[in-house]
């Protein structure tokens, strides 16, 4: 699909000038400032997101992963200008969203929307989630209540749900429900990007399949672009195009789907991927442990931040940061061992196209 | 076996004709006729208000022995009668008479008037700025809500009886026009009440944003591209309004009890205008034998306050969504 839309102009970096890139983020940074003493003074900051760039093009799902707290969920937010950045720019329709005006933010706000983790908290209990779909359509059309009134009945037959639903509370609704209609309110000013953030890591794993195929159906209906933030790697393989892995802050791998499930470069990709669960009890997995805590944003580790866990860890690394560039193939790493050309494979590790063929023999 | 067929735009019709959207009081009624005591109550404020209102009106159409004139005469508050000073319960004086022989039915009645309106315009007042204020500085957070909350810790360290006192006493002789002599003081006192008392309703809807506005339904709006006056307006408040409601009714009651306090102490509304509070005044004296003049208005504060307390908490059940009745 994406590949259909072809470029008018490719203004990413990247090397492929087939699809045009809809977001483009360039050395983002997100910093919290830590207070603290009698003064409240600014005593540190929590390096939330530091120097982090990635493209989107333009009708595909790009996916966002790493633990909890390296930083993914603010990218998303950030890249909404619902946070303001610290520094670095991101480019949509070819301008610096934090340069936009009010009334520029006021169309982005149209094109760009968000799905939220938490069901049970992104609808305002007190209003009818009929209304709570219509707001951004009283806020950007001059539509009348019954114009209002027949989209969200369209949204919400859209995501699976009936035309008197609308006048209910969001209390009557079960989880996966309340996702979908949290899907509708962001599908009802009809988009370009939608960022998902974490959109089924809270619902019932029955729940979860059917909420993620509704995604699926309305990226091709609505043409939709996805940044899809999650900490599930079988969900993000089995719904992205493109993946991008944070750690601490930074992104150290980024590539398309196929590269980075079967060939990941960077080790700590790998050790992500060998915490898959396999549904194959007889095969035998070997796990790449890593050692330790992640260490606190407040205090990264100088150099390449993984070097405090990595197992192939030298002297360079802790050194001097690597620089994140891409490796063939539209395949970003950050890794110093890739940098001098040597392998980054990690010893031990049960390697992903034998658990592939298990999964496959399996079922 | 024939299976009958599902149609099931017919059955969504049928849904939605069924689900017809009812008026919101209509919901809101339905709800709250299950809390029998907020009923009770509701229809007992709703007498009280009533007879306040047109008690008087029919009073004044009725007339009664004027043993000191000795004649009959409309019922009034300002027609005294020195020679049924006191008098207790009786068919002329449902209510006895107090001790310038004046009926204390009517007296009740028009003070009603007055306090009443005492109360709700105060209570009005204060939530109103106190849940708006209380809103936006919880919303915005930073060097607002420092202001905003220092300010509303000054206005509450304030000796609130002494400043209250002072105030009324100062302006107790500005006269404002349009306004009836007599309701002058009552305005004064709704302006001083209601500009220390919106503290409590400050800091009651602040707390609340402070946990709402971190829950994705705020960002959400935001990710709409409401603006914040919008969101304070259509998620903050409403989301703020069931504790602000108990206060309010909590209030209600309170109010009264403050201006009977200030009218007691000869700061308040003084005599010969009525208020609940000002009739219980000098009553101490004539406990033992005119009870009626102490119990009445007693009577009337406390079934108003407790009405108002009881009704309140079913409003908050009503008005809740979450809550299954």
């Amino acid at each position: 699909m994406a590949e259909e839309m072809n470029a008018n102009g490719d203004n990413g970096q990247s090397g492929d000038t087939r699809r045009k890139v809809i977001i483009q983020v360039n050395e983002l940074k997100k910093y919290f400032p830590v207070r603290s003493g009698l003064l409240q003074r600014v005593s540190a900051y929590v390096k939330a997101v530091d120097q982090v760039s990635f493209h989107i093009y333009e009708g595909e799902s790009f996916g966002l992963v790493g633990e909890s707290g390296c930083g993914k969920t603010t990218v998303g937010r950030t890249i909404l200008r619902l946070l303001p950045a610290t520094d670095g720019e991101v480019i949509f329709d070819e301008q610096n969203i934090f340069d936009y005006n009010s009334s520029q933010l006021k169309q982005m706000r149209r094109d760009m929307q968000i799905i939220f983790q938490d069901p049970y908290s992104s609808l305002d209990p007190r209003m009818p989630v009929g209304e709570s779909i219509a707001e951004g359509l009283k806020v950007h059309t001059k539509k009348n209540s019954q114009e209002r009134f027949d989209i969200v009945v369209e949204m919400l037959t859209r995501v699976g749900m009936r035309a008197d639903h609308a006048r209910r509370y969001p209390h009557e609704f079960s989880g996966g429900q309340r996702q979908r209609i949290g899907i509708a309110r962001a599908l009802a000013l009809r988009p370009k990007f939608i960022v998902c953030d974490e959109p089924v890591s809270a619902l019932d794993v029955s729940i979860q399949a059917s909420v993620l195929n509704l995604l699926k159906e309305l990226q091709a209906d609505f043409g939709l672009t996805y940044l899809f933030i999650a900490h599930n790697l079988s969900v993000v393989e089995h719904f992205s195009d493109r993946v991008g892995v944070m750690y601490l802050g930074k992104m150290v791998e980024m590539a398309s789907r196929e590269n980075l499930f079967r060939n990941p470069l960077h080790p700590y990709t790998q050790a992500l991927m060998s915490a898959i669960p396999v549904p194959d009890p007889t095969m035998k997995k070997k796990r790449v442990i890593l050692e330790g805590d992640v260490p606190s944003p407040l205090n990264p580790p100088s150099g390449c931040r993984f070097h405090t866990r990595c197992p192939l860890v030298f002297d360079r690394c802790s050194q001097e940061e690597p620089p994140f560039k891409d490796y063939g193939d539209d395949h970003y790493a950050a890794c110093w061992l890739l940098e001098q050309g040597e392998s980054t494979r990690l010893p031990g590790l049960t390697w992903l196209s034998e658990r592939k063929e298990a999964q496959l023999k399996s079922s | 076996m024939t299976v009958a067929k599902i149609d099931l735009e017919k059955l969504q019709e049928e849904a939605m004709a069924l689900d017809k959207p009812e008026p919101i009081l209509v919901t809101y009624w339905k709800r709250l006729r299950r809390h029998t005591l907020a009923v009770v109550s509701l229809f007992t404020l709703i007498a009280i208000v009533l007879g306040v209102i047109f008690g008087p009106i029919i009073m004044n159409q009725m007339t009664y022995f004027n043993v000191q004139k000795g004649e009959y005469v409309n019922y009034g508050r300002d027609i005294q009668d020195l020679a049924s000073q006191n008098a207790s319960p009786s068919a002329e004086h449902w209510l006895g008479t107090d001790e310038l022989g004046r009926d204390v039915l009517y007296r009740l009645l028009i003070a009603g008037r007055l306090s009443l309106t005492i109360s709700f315009a105060v209570v009005l007042m204060r939530e109103t700025f106190g849940t708006f204020l209380g809103s936006v500085s919880g919303y915005y957070g930073g060097k607002t809500d420092t202001f905003i909350q220092r300010l509303t810790e000054f206005i509450i360290v304030l000796p609130s009886l002494p400043i209250l006192l002072t105030l009324a006493s100062i302006t107790r002789e500005i006269r404002i026009p349009i306004i009836p002599a007599e309701w002058t003081q009552a305005v004064i006192i709704i302006v001083i009440l209601s500009a220390l008392g919106w503290t409590g309703s400050c800091r009651l809807s602040r707390a609340m944003v402070l946990s709402l506005r971190n829950q994705e339904f705020t960002e959400a709006s935001r990710a709409l591209g409401m603006s914040n006056l919008q969101i304070i307006i259509r998620h903050m408040i409403p989301n703020t309004l069931a504790p602000i409601i108990v206060s309010a009714t909590l209030g209600l009651g309170g109010v009264i009890l403050v201006e009977s306090a200030l009218s007691f102490l000869g700061f308040g509304i003084n005599p010969p205008v009525a208020t609940w509070g000002n009739m219980l005044q000098d009553v101490q004296t004539d406990m033992l034998t005119a009870p009626w003049k102490a119990f009445f208005p007693g009577f009337f504060i406390l079934t108003s306050v407790l009405a108002f307390n009881y009704l309140g908490d079913g409003l908050r059940d009503a008005l809740d969504p979450r809550l299954k009745l």
